[in-house]
């Protein structure tokens, strides 16, 4: 398995590939994207980064799931995968909504590849990990919590 | 009603333990205990005995329940959140008798004296090869929390208990503290001491942090007389954060409920008629995990040390599941019978059986083993370094005696305002007028990272730092709770409302009577850092300075926070001195 993994790693083609290229810090989110303005990467919080990505009151949706730890082992890596179930994804953005600037990563994704991203971000505190997905130039988001903990003291 | 010899003896030996007919105490303490007192006829099939976080205490200890163990949101009033009296009438216990002992705090010191001491592997050794002749086939669960707690296993490096654990007959283990001997150890002792005895080591939520593969495996399939039993391990989710990260650098952990189902299906799938989760989560995490995962059959459970009489049944999408809790220190031996009917479990009996080491005769084979180990080692671990007149213990949710005194010694020795000690479960108890050796007090700090720490701290980041940890204790959801108690606090009083949520559960926060400034800088003392490189002297070192200097621990003031809005008639306290609302 890890072998195969590895080998498609090097390969790093086809669309399949890209979440786990920038989940290995071989692609920035920046060079993944296509078309968010950078004033959505920079926007202070998360209505300025919807706003600044086009995608101002995502309806909230039941088919996209959110994989990440209740509490993280590590803020600076927290590992986060989104899988949207709707038909036509287009995009998959994530933000760290109490994080200083929220916007973590948008992906585009063409030629009918599966709605799915995995990848690493960081959060400086307890927050919700959302995303938000695109599909048919309709937005829809999801959330869940992500806790930073100081640590210690566990039975 | 008709009953013959056997069945009467077996009634006797229920009347007894429960205090039911006879008068248990003269009865234990005349040493007229019926000789079958611990006969468990076998039920079924399929039988699993089952211990955990017995902290590396080879030799029979004191152990005392809490008598603060709250639950919160839905698990308020439920198993294991009760305590004393609310313990003993949800489960029928008769008070004063010998299980009365065993699962409550209640007249700890007199009954302690009536029943004597508890756990110990060489009568551990004893109980288990007695159970096992009458169920063949048996498996004996580790269920983690085994290498780490006593002054011998910090110096041996783990391996008086991997020898024990291999020699008490283990079959299969989950971990824990296990993992603060580093992973290299882990690794090394699973692959080398485990392996060549044929000890499993399971845990399907440990992989590798860069692709997410099984660093063990994740579970093992069994046969007991023809039946197929899937063992699955769970070990603690949250190791790198509760414990130091750098020791387990390349390995993530976690809950994940969504493999546990995996490893379930297909379990089933290759024909288990029986499975079960050896689980290190906790028991709220375990109840959680029980109605969202389905096809489990019993979840035997550690880690919050919960001594729990009896399973609790919780349903979900396809089925019933059942989860136990089998305390700590030695003290306990679960045993589950399954009655296993083509593929499925037709009926189960439980027993959490208390080890009391005067009612079972030391293994000779076991008690040799354990003096040649300790050998090089008793004459430190005999140091006698005070007397102590207090009751000692650790257990409860805020503050124990003996964390007072680990706080205490840390400001008076550190010259701090205020103390922080961790809120560990672990720890012996100590009877007024015992000695403290140091054997005793490396029973509550042999740990891998033992350094001492003083450090500025403004008012706000103490009060930080109090709400985060109160927030792993009593957040309403148990998949963020980290099964710890909340951290010991010494020269801070404070009001804590554990219903609330994290940043206003603490208040009223004073030092020497005045308020706690949020902008002030205090010197704070503590112990047991998790972050990689902190430099300090250990911390039995500092508190053995200062009790060699004492000489006489007494009149210990236990601060303990005034707590709001849990009810004064909450079954999760009782007894409290600190102020109840």
């Amino acid at each position: 398995m890890n072998a195969l993994r590895r080998n498609v790693l090097k390969g790093a083609a086809g669309a399949g590939t890209v979440a786990v290229a920038v989940a290995a810090g071989l692609l920035k989110p920046t060079q993944a994207l296509a078309g968010v303005p950078r004033s959505a990467f920079e926007a202070k919080n998360v209505g300025d980064a919807l706003k600044n990505m086009g995608a101002n009151a995502p309806a909230d949706s039941k088919d996209i799931s959110i994989k990440a730890p209740d509490i993280a082992e590590n803020g600076a890596v927290v590992p986060v995968e989104v899988t949207s179930g709707i038909a036509g994804t287009t995009a998959i953005a994530i933000l760290a909504e109490k994080n200083a600037t929220p916007l973590v990563a948008d992906f585009s994704l063409s030629g009918g590849a599966e709605g799915y991203v995995s990848t690493r971000i960081k959060m400086g505190q307890t927050s919700l990990v959302r995303a938000v997905v695109t599909a048919g130039g309709k937005s829809y988001t999801a959330a869940k919590e992500v806790k930073v903990t100081i640590g210690g003291c566990g039975g | 009603m008709h009953m013959n010899r056997r069945e009467f003896l077996q009634l006797l030996a229920v009347a007894a333990a429960s205090g039911m007919a006879l008068d248990s105490k003269s009865a234990l303490a005349g040493g007229k205990v019926p000789s079958n007192f611990y006969d468990v006829p076998r039920h079924g099939n399929v039988s699993l005995l089952h211990f955990t976080d017995c902290h590396a205490q080879l030799l029979p200890i004191w152990f005392r329940e809490p008598n603060v163990n709250l639950g919160v949101g839905s698990a308020l009033g439920k198993a294991p959140h009760l305590v004393g009296q609310n313990l003993l009438k949800h489960y029928g216990i008769k008070p004063g008798s010998a299980e009365a002992h065993a699962f409550t705090y209640l007249d700890f010191t007199e009954a302690a004296k009536v029943y004597g001491k508890v756990g110990g592997f060489a009568h551990l050794k004893t109980l288990v090869d007695k159970l096992r002749a009458q169920r063949p086939g048996a498996l004996l669960l580790d269920g983690g929390d085994t290498w780490q707690g006593s002054a011998t296993s910090l110096w041996t490096d783990a391996q008086d208990m991997v020898d024990a654990c291999i020699a008490l007959g283990v079959d299969i283990m989950t971990p824990h503290w296990e993992s603060t001997f580093g992973a290299d150890r882990v690794v090394e002792i699973v692959n080398k001491d485990f392996k060549k005895a044929g000890v499993e080591f399971v845990a399907q939520n440990i992989v590798t942090n860069d692709f997410g593969d099984q660093v063990f495996k994740p579970y093992v399939m069994k046969e007991m007389n023809g039946v197929k039993v899937a063992v699955i391990g769970q070990a603690f989710p949250y190791t790198p954060i509760a414990n130091p990260r750098y020791m387990v650098p390349d390995w993530s952990f976690g809950i994940r409920d969504d493999s546990m189902q995996k490893w379930v299906d297909e379990a089933r799938a290759k024909g288990a008629q029986v499975v079960v989760v050896l689980s290190h989560n906790g028991m709220d995490v375990d109840l959680k995990m029980a109605s969202r995962v389905t096809g489990v059959d019993a979840i035997f459970g550690g880690h919050t040390h919960d001594g729990v009489p009896q399973p609790v049944k919780v349903k979900n999408a396809k089925g019933i599941t059942l989860v136990t809790n089998a305390g700590s220190n030695g003290k306990f031996l679960g045993v589950m019978d399954f009655e296993v009917k083509g593929k499925r479990v037709e009926s189960f009996k439980y027993r959490l059986l208390p080890v009391f080491s005067n009612l079972l005769p030391a293994d000779p084979a076991m008690d040799a083993y354990i003096k040649k180990v300790r050998a090089p080692y008793e004459k430190k671990l005999n140091e006698k370094l005070a007397v102590s007149d207090d009751f000692l213990y650790r257990r409860g949710n805020f503050n124990g005696t003996w964390d007072q005194l680990l706080v205490d010694a840390l400001m008076d020795v550190k010259g701090a305002d205020a103390a922080f000690s961790p809120g560990f479960r672990w720890g012996t108890t100590l009877l007024p007028g015992e000695d403290i050796t140091m054997e005793r007090l490396m029973d509550q700090t042999a740990i891998t990272y033992p350094q001492t720490t003083l450090t500025s701290m403004s008012g706000e980041t103490i009060k930080t730092i109090m709400e985060d940890v109160c927030d792993n204790l009593f957040n309403a959801d148990p998949y963020y709770q980290q099964g710890g108690d909340m951290v010991r606090v010494g020269g801070i009083e404070y009001t804590v409302s554990p219903n609330q949520t994290i940043g206003k559960r603490i208040s009223n926060m004073t030092i020497k009577g005045k308020p706690v400034d949020a902008k002030k800088t205090y010197k704070v003392a503590g112990w047991a850092p998790v972050g990689e490189g902190v430099a300090g002297e250990p911390i039995w070192e500092v508190v053995a300075t200062y009790l060699r200097d004492k000489k006489v621990i007494k009149g210990l003031k236990l601060n303990e926070p005034k707590i709001m809005g849990v009810g004064k008639s909450n079954p999760g306290i009782a007894d409290y001195d600190g102020g109840l609302s």
